[in-house]
């Protein structure tokens, strides 16, 4: 035994010594393959909670699989996040509520179907119907005859959507139920994606094996193990895969995918866990991506309480918003994973897409010598306090809370009149918002679905939209909305939602704090890794070594 | 001794009621919404998530779900999961063996290992070898699991390479060696510490002063009668432990990527799948009761003077 504990103690000391020197690891083993295309990109992944279907799908993990094994009308460039035509010809439009779409010709599914008017046309009857429950049913609310199919209670009085009609096998229309420029641009989404009649016909079968049109199929899946996709060699489209394939690896842990990057084991994940953010510049360099993702972090009012809605606390708002020092918070706490804001949108939009580095202009500044003087012209804090509430049980954040607080209180210089309320768990604090409860600013984060400055803005803040918690409402600011929405020329469109924010930053209905930044770390056995607007690695352009 | 295991076998249905419904009940007054929750930080559609709770009889009061789970499991139903309304039997028969595989590989390290230094540690009591086996089970006993677990983890997994950090395939007894000396560490220590301490009661006892004095080998005094009759408390943790090795590795199975109990009990909680929480419970209480009814027996076995009638 005691020779035994020698042993121990001597090989720690080797452990440390090789800790100091090199990490072990890197490139060994891959699926084979040299540069030819042929090799296998190994990736973490996270078992998705809800089977791999297109309008069922609403988390990350199975969105990589669709966003690998479909492809919609249009799709998002990944470094601009313009909605390109991909299935789609043409989307045309005379009065922004008519769409006329024609599909092009040599789209087929991998089992052979064709891709028609018909395959989008049924697929998303098919996602819209409350029998089906699908939960991105939402996502058709604005074609005409969803709430025949989709009432908000009772049975569904109709068995497809009445605005969608097939002219042809490459024609279809579709009527929406009031006008909406950018439609076309929501396209991208997976939900919209075109489904084989295969699916109808078997669906128990195809939810065990999707088949879809795009870049890879999928040669075997193990719930709760992982999935192989291979590389589809008569794809037509033209983004094929440049790699033979994609092995995704479950991981029940982000820390443990980490370790396995590190020991070689895996070639890529796509969530650096935060503990190893203060490593990952020594372990990666520069193969560490992190930026800006389609994520807003605000804090929001409540401006149901008649104490922050009264006229002339728009102010003291401001006020609250200048005495936030982002800079320091992002650096201090999130170690760069978090992005200053300078706007209701986020930098991952594009400057064409609508991001406006100018768009909350001064009041996102910190400036606490402004701030306390705006603060005082508004009259005060309510009370002369100021409570901050979010749900504490991810995402850190307890210690942002406190370290805004810390920065109002110091611009400030009356002590502590800032103070934290957590919540323990997310779903608590959720129900609390959408009944309306808060008494102070609340937090509230946004994941755009689409890369639309839209997306952004209309269901946040648009009087009496879906998620509008703080209860914002103001007509100059709905007009524009409005106005928007029936533009015929998406430039103008943009430019509308732009003077719409404006307004926002006079009222500050909502503090932006930060954008969220997606990050990924790859091994040396994989090149031209990226990520798209959505934080999901671009896997067909991954190039194997 | 039939009459006896029948009893106790009829013991387990109140029991086994009794935690269901505490389980049941508790699950239920957590907060959050599994349903509200397949829309994650987006608001949910009300119109479907009334349609689900419907079809799933959750808007039906609780008293009646729970006789509705509990006629369903009488018939082997476990019911289905909310999000993605699969069966939860299917998931609980892909995750059982492997935790029980886990299991049973850190259990008989324990027994092993365990007995091994606890009898050597027993019978040189105050040497320096049993000084050694006390500082190093207080060791164990006191560093958190998880310290070793990315200790071990970085040490032959990142450094040495002599195993795969973390468990690429369940199925794979090689990989899943490290997560089971982990799992088994820290009931190592106990098992170690129980045996020596009753070993070296047991050694000063007048039969063993017998045994000596009739001449028998030491080896055989040793194993026949020190370790027989020092074993009734070890066996009682063992069984126990049984139990705890399968359900309660949460912690081992996150680090090393076991997709095991611990870990599908830990995403239903993440996610008040309640069905699921229940229908593992369930499993578990079964095997600790079995486990604590074979520990009942083998303290017959090992003592003849226990009997049960």
């Amino acid at each position: 035994m005691r020779g035994a504990t020698h042993a121990k103690w001597a090989a720690c000391a080797v452990a440390v010594a090789l800790a100091a020197t090199a990490c072990g690891g890197g490139a060994d083993t891959s699926g084979g393959g040299s540069g030819d295309g042929s090799g296998i990109v190994r990736s973490s992944w996270g078992d998705p909670q809800n089977p791999i279907e297109p309008a069922n799908t609403n988390e990350v993990q199975g969105g990589k699989v669709l966003d690998m094994i479909f492809r919609g009308l249009v799709k998002y460039d990944p470094k601009t996040g313009e909605a390109q035509n991909t299935v789609a010809e043409k989307i045309d439009t005379t009065d922004s509520q008519n769409f006329t779409v024609t599909i092009k010709d040599g789209w087929t599914f991998s089992n052979g179907e064709k891709v028609t008017a018909k395959s989008f046309v049924d697929a998303w009857n098919y996602g819209a119907h409350i029998d089906n429950k699908q939960n991105n049913s939402t996502f058709f609310s604005n074609i005409e005859g969803y709430d025949e199919v989709h009432p908000e209670s009772g049975a569904a009085k109709a068995k497809t959507m009445s605005g969608l009609v097939v002219k042809d096998d490459k024609t279809f229309t579709v009527k929406l139920s009031e006008k909406f420029s950018l439609w076309p641009q929501t396209l991208g989404y997976q939900a919209f994606s075109p489904l084989p009649q295969a699916f109808f016909k078997d669906h128990a079968g195809w939810l065990k094996k999707p088949v879809g049109n795009g870049p890879y199929v999928i040669e075997s899946y193990t719930k709760g193990s992982g999935m192989k996709l291979r590389k589809w060699d008569d794809y037509k489209g033209e983004d094929a895969a440049k790699n033979g394939g994609v092995d995704l690896n479950v991981y029940t842990d982000n820390n443990t995918a980490y370790t396995d990057l590190m020991a070689g084991n895996i070639d890529l994940v796509d969530d650096v866990p935060a503990k190893q953010l203060k490593n990952v510049k020594n372990d990666l360099g520069d193969r560490y991506i992190n930026q800006p993702a389609l994520i807003i972090q605000t804090l929001v009012f409540p401006l149901y309480d008649k104490n922050w809605g009264k006229d002339g606390m728009e102010k003291v708002r401001r006020g609250l918003s200048m005495a936030i020092n982002r800079e320091q918070i992002t650096k201090q706490i999130f170690q760069d994973t978090r992005t200053p804001a300078k706007d209701w949108t986020s930098p991952a939009l594009g400057d064409k897409g609508g991001y406006d580095p100018e768009g909350c202009g001064d009041a996102c500044k910190y400036d606490p010598a402004q701030a306390k003087k705006l603060i005082e012209e508004g009259g005060g804090l309510p009370g002369g306090k100021v409570t901050v509430t979010s749900n504490v049980d991810t995402g850190s954040h307890r210690d942002w809370m406190d370290a805004v607080c810390n920065s109002i209180n110091n611009a400030l210089g009356k002590g502590a009149v800032c103070t934290v309320d957590p919540v323990g768990t997310f779903a608590d604090f959720r129900s609390r918002t959408a009944q309306f409860k808060w008494t102070g600013p609340f937090r509230s984060g946004w994941q755009a679905d689409y890369p639309l400055i839209q997306n952004f803005l209309q269901p946040l803040y648009y009087t009496g939209a879906s998620s509008n918690y703080g209860k914002f409402t103001d007509k100059k600011f709905d007009d524009l909305v409005d106005r928007a929405n029936q533009e015929s020329d998406t430039a103008k469109a943009v430019e509308d939602f732009q003077s719409a924010q404006k307004l926002l930053g006079d009222q500050m209905p909502a503090i932006p704090l930060w954008y969220q930044n997606g990050s990924a770390g790859y091994s040396e056995n994989v090149g031209d890794v990226a990520l798209n607007q959505f934080s999901v690695p671009v896997y067909e352009e991954i190039t194997v070594n | 001794m039939g009459r006896y295991v029948a009893r106790r076998l009829l013991q387990m249905i109140p029991v086994f009621i009794g935690t269901t419904l505490l389980i049941f009940l508790m699950v239920n007054v957590l907060p959050g919404d599994p349903v509200a929750a397949l829309w994650g930080d987006k608001p949910p559609d009300p119109a479907q998530v009334a349609q689900i709770k419907h079809d799933r009889g959750l808007d039906l009061p609780l008293w009646q779900q729970y006789l509705h789970y509990m006629w369903g499991l009488l018939q082997g139903d476990f019911g289905n999961t909310i999000a993605g309304n699969r069966p939860i039997l299917d998931e609980i028969t892909a995750a059982l063996p492997v935790s029980a595989r886990l299991a049973a590989m850190a259990w008989t390290f324990e027994l092993v290992v365990g007995i091994a230094l606890g009898v050597i540690a027993g019978i040189r009591r105050g040497r320096i070898i049993d000084n050694s086996v006390t500082l190093f089970t207080l060791l164990v006993i006191s560093v958190p699991i998880f310290v070793f677990g990315l200790l071990f983890q970085l040490l032959f997994g990142n450094q040495l390479g002599w195993v795969t950090p973390t468990v690429q395939n369940s199925e794979d007894m090689a990989q899943l060696l490290m997560p089971a000396l982990v799992l088994g560490l820290v009931g190592l220590a106990y098992v170690a510490r129980l045996t020596r301490t009753s070993i070296a009661e047991n050694i000063k006892a007048d039969y063993m002063r017998t045994a000596v004095a009739k001449g028998l080998p030491r080896r055989r005094i040793v194993s026949r009668h020190l370790l027989r009759n020092s074993l009734i408390p070890v066996v009682t943790y063992l069984g126990t432990d049984i139990g705890t090795l399968m359900g309660g590795a949460v912690v081992t199975e996150g680090i090393f990527n076991v997709t095991g109990v611990g870990n599908l009990l830990f995403q239903a909680l993440a996610r008040r799948e309640g069905a699921v929480i229940v229908g593992i419970v369930t499993v578990m209480v079964l095997v600790y009761l079995l486990a604590s009814l074979l520990v009942d027996l083998l303290y017959a076995v090992l003592d003849p003077r226990i009997r049960y009638a």
